[in-house]
């Protein structure tokens, strides 16, 4: 990767910075704003990531339940899902990442279009809610009888100690023939919503995975995990799946069903988009039913194109791999045409990019396309093996934060147990730098000299606004209206802003589109505010 | 109106000294009420003689919005009101929320209001200020003055510092003061100087010492004060005595808690002095 000069050195920027912070603080934020160097073997800094926020920060962090119900369960639509708390957890995490699905037939069962939540009353936080969500799962078995049912305890519910397993194992009783499972995701459990996403990853593993033994029908089964459906992603990735061959035997979780996921352990092969949210339950496969798993990037046409072949090279049929060739060939000459347009009026552009856990490094190949560097990205929620790859896995610490979530100890499955390759297969494989289980993480891909912020706040993104005005900020809800107000394009890439697919190769047309859109329209510099244009209004006081 | 809150270790006596207390100030003519702020709400028993009274959060919970104040306040030991707070079965939900939704709930209806013509109310709060909740009554100046039964055991004054930083920590922000430490014998070795000497540890006093009598039990049993019971037994002064002296009290103060090795050496002090 080349080097990249940025107008302030990125250490001064750090350092000034930090000055506006306690000493406490500010050594601690300065071992999570890094400037990138890539070494021998792609080893880059060490940075501090999956820590606590600082109170009083304006964060850009969700919490715990928004990990577990908001982004893993969520997309899935015949899960009927019970939030157990006060209205307002249920009902802002109810599809606001957009997360699309598409019923098979039109009665087909889909509970995305309903908020189901206890609605907890003062009344029930004083004599406990355990009655009331019992009531509420008879009232949702009498209206829909799911095949599956699942209870997310938020931050009250936790304190007045209502057990949702205990409801989960007796409604169970009651409804023989309902899979039905709680999630303990108090939003303040954990430091971020990361700790969601490993509860949401247990609970799927123990309760569901493995639960009906019929595979699908197919030469090439595999499963995507960590791709949501937002805007369409999951629509896209499906279509080019199918075009190539391959049988997706079930997303996790974007334009899932229950059964889709209860059978997922009979695929051949699991491979990860969102790495941070989903990496447990790729481990916890290859270990209970020797599944292996590799990493994909399924955002960037050049990157969909690689990891295209990287699937096709997996199942080594001379027939896919042509068809993949065949595929990537159509698509690309469309992609080409529309890039060859846009890039011109997008080089040299600067972005800076702060979501997700892989989102910031997955759209940086995509911008990469067009032209637009990312001279500042960082995760919300990741912890290091997201940026520095997963080799610094084993020197991670465990706090007493990460302890508090469990950590499920997986055997080999005694009769399910079937490795999909042979260890000498692996290891030829491997020999030819195919690699298994795999993150090399986002700063090995970021150009040296370049920004990483860990947990980036309002504060430093305001700061890196006034100090090097990048043409396009991408981040969530929270930061978009801050980052318009100076007149700056932002692009929020947990909802797509009502757009999308931008995944795969019709996606990356669409973002080529949309990005040409944001950076070359005027709009934002004909907004004047007022105090721009006029002077302030003086007057006097006369007796 | 002047209002108190007691305080003390679960099971010290603090219901059972408040209403005796109250009875002795509603026989000098003292126009009282008593909230229970306990969710097994018993705090009001031996006023009411033993008739069972719905509670706040139960009234709320079958009444609904449609709550009116006289559903919830019984008229008891001459002419004291008596309220019970209530709350959830052991082990679900949360008491505290409990308490802060009941007090709230008397203000909005009106359970203060200057036209009853209080002197008193008195807050019978459940064991340890375990939580925000069970603090409510000494929160926003509702309760101004705090008295803490304690006794000459152990973990009785354990639970009395503790109480005492919890103080400290409204006090600062607020109005609440402690008025001194109850002792509600236990017959302990020189148990009398011990709570002297804690209670100036503390900053505050010992108002009153209540000598451990059988009578109590006594009028307990037939669901009455001792007052009510029999006025003529002399457990009947001591509270009198007790009433007064906190009728007359005029030492408010911000208590100053001790760590735990000092409440240890007082201990060794008087404890282990033969």
């Amino acid at each position: 990767m080349t080097d990249y000069q940025l107008p302030v050195p990125g250490e001064q920027f750090r350092d000034e910075v930090v000055e506006a912070y306690s000493p406490k603080l500010g050594k601690k934020r300065k071992r999570q704003i890094i400037i990138n160097k890539i070494g021998d073997s792609d080893s880059v800094p060490e940075i501090m990531a999956n820590t606590r926020t600082a109170p009083g920060i304006i964060s850009m962090r969700g919490c715990a339940y928004a990990g577990c119900k908001g982004v893993v369960l969520g997309p899935t639509r015949d899960i009927l899902q019970i939030t157990h708390g006060p209205i307002g957890c249920g009902f802002y995490s109810w599809l606001t990442r957009r997360n699309k699905t598409r019923p098979e037939t039109p009665d087909a069962e889909n509970y995305m279009q309903y908020a189901m939540s206890t609605d907890l009353q003062e009344d029930e936080i004083v004599f406990g809610g355990e009655k009331k969500l019992m009531a509420a799962i008879d009232e949702a078995v009498a209206l829909f009888h799911p095949r599956a049912i699942g209870i997310f305890a938020t931050c009250p519910v936790g304190l007045i100690g209502d057990d949702v397993h205990a409801v989960a194992r007796a409604a169970e009783e009651k409804y023989p023939g309902i899979n039905i499972f709680g999630f303990s995701c108090e939003g303040y459990k954990g430091v971020s919503q990361s700790a969601g996403h490993h509860i949401a990853n247990n609970k799927v593993f123990t309760d569901v995975v493995g639960q009906i033994d019929k595979a699908k029908e197919g030469k090439f089964r595999l499963n995507i995990l960590g791709e949501y459906n937002i805007g369409g992603d999951a629509f896209e990735i499906e279509r080019i799946a199918a075009a190539c061959g391959l049988t997706l035997h079930s997303t996790f979780s974007g334009n899932s069903i229950y059964d889709e996921f209860a059978s997922a352990h009979t695929a051949d092969l699991n491979v990860v988009m969102c790495h941070r949210s989903i990496n447990y339950l790729a481990e916890m496969m290859e270990l209970k039913y020797g599944i292996p798993w590799f990493k994909v990037n399924l955002v960037g046409a050049e990157t969909t194109a690689k990891s295209l072949r990287k699937i096709a090279q997996f199942f080594n049929d001379p027939e896919l791999i042509e068809r993949t060739e065949s595929v990537i060939d159509t698509e690309m000459k469309l992609v080409q045409k529309v890039r060859d347009e846009v890039r011109p009026r997008c080089e040299g552009k600067t972005a800076v990019l702060f979501v997700g856990g892989s989102r910031a490094h997955h759209y940086q190949d995509l911008l990469r396309e067009i032209g637009v560097i990312t001279i500042a990205a960082g995760y919300e929620f990741a912890h290091r093996d997201d940026y520095e790859g997963r080799k610094v896995l084993p020197t991670i610490v465990v706090d007493a934060d990460s302890r508090n979530i469990e950590e499920l100890t997986v055997t080999p499955d005694e009769k399910r147990y079937n490795p999909r390759i042979t260890e000498e297969e692996r290891a030829a494989k491997e020999s030819t730098g195919f690699e298994f289980s795999d993150y090399r993480g986002m700063m090995p891909e970021m150009p040296d000299g370049t920004l990483v912020i860990d947990d980036c706040n309002h504060y430093e993104l305001e700061k890196l606004i006034e100090y090097y005005h990048p043409d396009l900020v991408c981040a969530g809800i929270k930061e978009k209206y801050i980052v318009q107000k100076q007149g700056i394009p932002m692009k929020q890439l947990h909802s797509y802003d009502y757009m999308g697919p931008f995944a795969g190769f019709k996606g990356a047309i669409n973002f080529y589109l949309e990005i040409d859109r944001l950076l070359n329209c005027n709009a934002f510099k004909f907004a004047k505010a007022p105090w721009d244009e006029s002077p302030e209004l003086t007057a006097t006081y006369n007796n | 109106m002047r209002k108190i809150a007691i305080y003390g270790k679960g099971g010290i006596g603090k219901s059972t000294t408040t209403q005796n207390t109250v009875a002795a100030l509603a026989e000098m003519g003292k126009n009282m009420m008593v909230v229970g702020c306990d969710p097994k709400a018993d705090s009001t028993r031996l006023l009411l003689n033993g008739l069972a009274q719905k509670t706040v959060l139960d009234t709320l919970r079958t009444e609904g919005e449609d709550l009116d104040l006289d559903d919830v306040v019984k008229i008891g030991f001459k002419g004291t009101r008596c309220v019970e707070s209530g709350g959830p079965e052991p082990g679900v939900g949360c008491a505290g929320r409990g308490i802060i939704t009941s007090i709230n709930l008397l203000e909005q209806l009106g359970a203060f209001d200057p036209k009853y013509k209080l002197d008193y109310t008195f807050y019978d709060v459940l064991g340890d200020v375990v939580c925000g909740g069970f603090a409510m009554p000494i929160r926003d100046g509702k309760a101004e003055e705090i008295y803490i039964v304690c006794s000459g055991e152990m973990m009785a004054m354990y639970a009395a510092n503790n109480i005492c930083k919890g103080i400290r920590k409204f006090a600062e922000a607020g109005t609440v003061r402690l008025g001194g430490l109850i002792c509600n014998s236990r017959k302990v070795d020189r148990e009398a100087e011990l709570i002297v000497a804690l209670a100036e540890k503390l900053g505050t006093q010992m108002i009153h010492f209540v000598p451990r009598d059988n009578m109590v039990q006594r009028a307990e049993i037939n669901k009455k004060t001792v007052i009510d019971y029999d006025a003529t037994v002399a457990q009947a002064d001591e509270y009198r005595k007790l009433a007064a002296a906190i009728e007359k009290n005029t030492m408010f103060i911000v208590p100053s808690p001790l760590e735990i090795s000092e409440l240890e050496a007082l201990l060794m002090e008087f404890g282990i002095a033969d």
